[in-house]
């Protein structure tokens, strides 16, 4: 690892400023992303500034309608979380799979959305019960949040600050783990709000997206069986040499359907 | 940079003279010379480095030294009693043989107490579920996993098994 300036920063604000007053500086949230790539050297920034001192950016509260998390909050918060637990509790079990608890009791929520890696978790949340994330100077829907791989809209020098989860009537997310790394071959969540269903997938594509026919054949018919026969399109989903994109495509669907059969129960 | 951190290691107060790039798994092994923090992976993905920060279980290997700075951190050599009495789950990794070349053991061990201290009652599940971040390329596991569960959950043990 190459060595860098480091800065502990004790607000918002002040955070900002050092990125932009550095020549190549980068966010640390928990580390769990960046640091690996910095031993790896696939990214050498002259300054780290850490967030980790601003005790602003950590908590779980519900705020009218929503859960709203902070971007430092750790998954390991989030999955034992009695306020989560209760209004969202698929959440507090995405969470709560993610990696294992030495990476939950570092990596933060703030971290992985803005990191858009198409095999994390909380992208497929964010997709699947229409989040919102919210920065240092606007908010931005999930639905406009995730551009591609390992891309997001935050603007180089923009924070996210918190993300606001609606609270649905009933929500269920499943991962088929990849049996090495754990992270989402395919993460599925559904979740239903009055008569609006919402369908998110992780893992297949370059980064999380919804399959609105599902959603639409779900809100006509909330059954697995109104979605049997739609064929998710392989086209663009990802490629490896474990997984094809025809097999993800493929999981897309099985998953879907497990997430609403476990939904009428 | 070169960066002054102390913190507290094993209930003493330390200091060390750090580049801003240094682990807190480099700190202990190559500064403080407490070696029984391993380091087996470069990828964050084989809990060898499993030290406790604040009480709770992270991966020394994937947090900077200064990140630590001002806090508390149990390393394997911290968990016995200063007259050599082991603690339970050491005692326990002995009892039902939760060991063989001993690479991953600090970190399994450090692991195994986080498991328990979240999770009294576990169930074999669960403790399996929760050692996903930590690998060991001898024992195939079952005597680590029954070590943790006869702490966490001493019911749940199988007695006719070790
Ligand atoms: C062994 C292992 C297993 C894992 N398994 C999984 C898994 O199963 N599922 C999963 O989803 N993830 C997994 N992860 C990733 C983990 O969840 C990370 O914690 C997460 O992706 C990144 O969060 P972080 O807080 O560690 O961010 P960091 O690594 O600190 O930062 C990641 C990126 O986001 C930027 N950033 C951080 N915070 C902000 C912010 N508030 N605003 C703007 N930009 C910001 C940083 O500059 C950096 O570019 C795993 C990681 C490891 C090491
Ligand atoms: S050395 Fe830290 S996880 Fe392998
Ligand atoms: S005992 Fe040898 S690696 Fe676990």
């Amino acid at each position: 690892m190459r060595d860098f300036d480091y800065h502990l920063a004790t607000d918002v604000q002040s955070a900002i400023e050092a990125l932009r007053n550095s020549e190549e500086g980068k966010i640390v949230a928990g580390g769990m992303t960046l640091l690996p790539t910095l031993k790896q050297r696939l990214a050498a920034p002259s300054d780290l500034i850490d967030l980790g001192g601003i005790d602003t950016l950590r908590g779980i509260a519900i705020e009218g309608k929503d859960v709203v998390i902070r971007a430092m909050t750790i998954h390991a918060d989030v999955g034992a979380s009695d306020v989560v637990k209760k209004a969202i509790p698929a959440l507090a079990v995405l969470a709560g799979g993610i990696g294992d608890p030495a990476v939950r009791h570092r990596g933060t929520i703030g971290g992985s959305i803005a990191n858009s890696d198409p095999a994390a978790d909380y992208p497929g949340g964010v997709m699947g019960l229409g989040a919102t994330i919210v920065t240092d100077r606007r908010t931005i829907a999930g639905d406009d949040f995730f551009l591609g791989l390992f891309e997001t809209a935050l603007e180089p020098d923009e924070l996210i600050t918190s993300v606001r989860f609606p609270i649905p009537d009933q929500a269920h997310y499943i991962k088929f783990k990849h049996p090495a790394s754990g992270y989402a071959v395919v993460g599925v969540m559904v979740s239903r709000t009055g008569g609006k269903v919402r369908v998110g997938v992780t893992g297949a594509g370059p980064c999380a997206f919804r399959v609105t026919p599902f959603e639409t054949a779900l809100e006509k018919n909330f059954s697995p069986d109104a979605i049997a026969a739609i064929a998710v399109d392989a086209d663009g989903l990802n490629t490896d040499v474990n997984f094809s994109a025809e097999y993800r495509a493929h999981i897309v669907g099985v998953l879907a359907r497990r997430c609403v059969a476990a939904l009428m129960d | 940079m070169t960066i002054d951190v102390t913190l507290k290691v094993n209930g003493v107060e330390r200091s060390a003279k750090v580049e801003a790039r240094t682990l807190l798994a480099e700190l202990l092994r190559d500064h403080l010379k407490l070696t029984g923090t391993h380091v087996g992976c470069d990828t964050t993905q084989c809990g060898c480095c499993v030290v406790h920060l604040d009480g709770k279980a992270i991966k020394s290997c994937t947090i900077l030294a200064v990140q630590a700075k001002g806090r508390s951190v149990t390393t394997i050599e911290g968990l016995a009693q200063p007259d050599g009495t082991l603690h339970p789950m050491q005692e326990a990794f002995r009892e039902h043989h939760g060991l063989q070349c001993g690479f991953c053991t600090p970190g399994m061990v450090m692991m195994g107490a986080d498991i328990a201290r979240r999770n009294p009652g576990a169930t074999e599940e669960l403790v399996r579920h929760e050692l996903e971040g930590n690998i060991c390329r001898c024992t195939g596991y079952q005597g680590i996993v029954e070590a943790i569960l006869s702490v966490a959950n001493p019911d749940a043990v199988r007695k006719d098994h070790h």
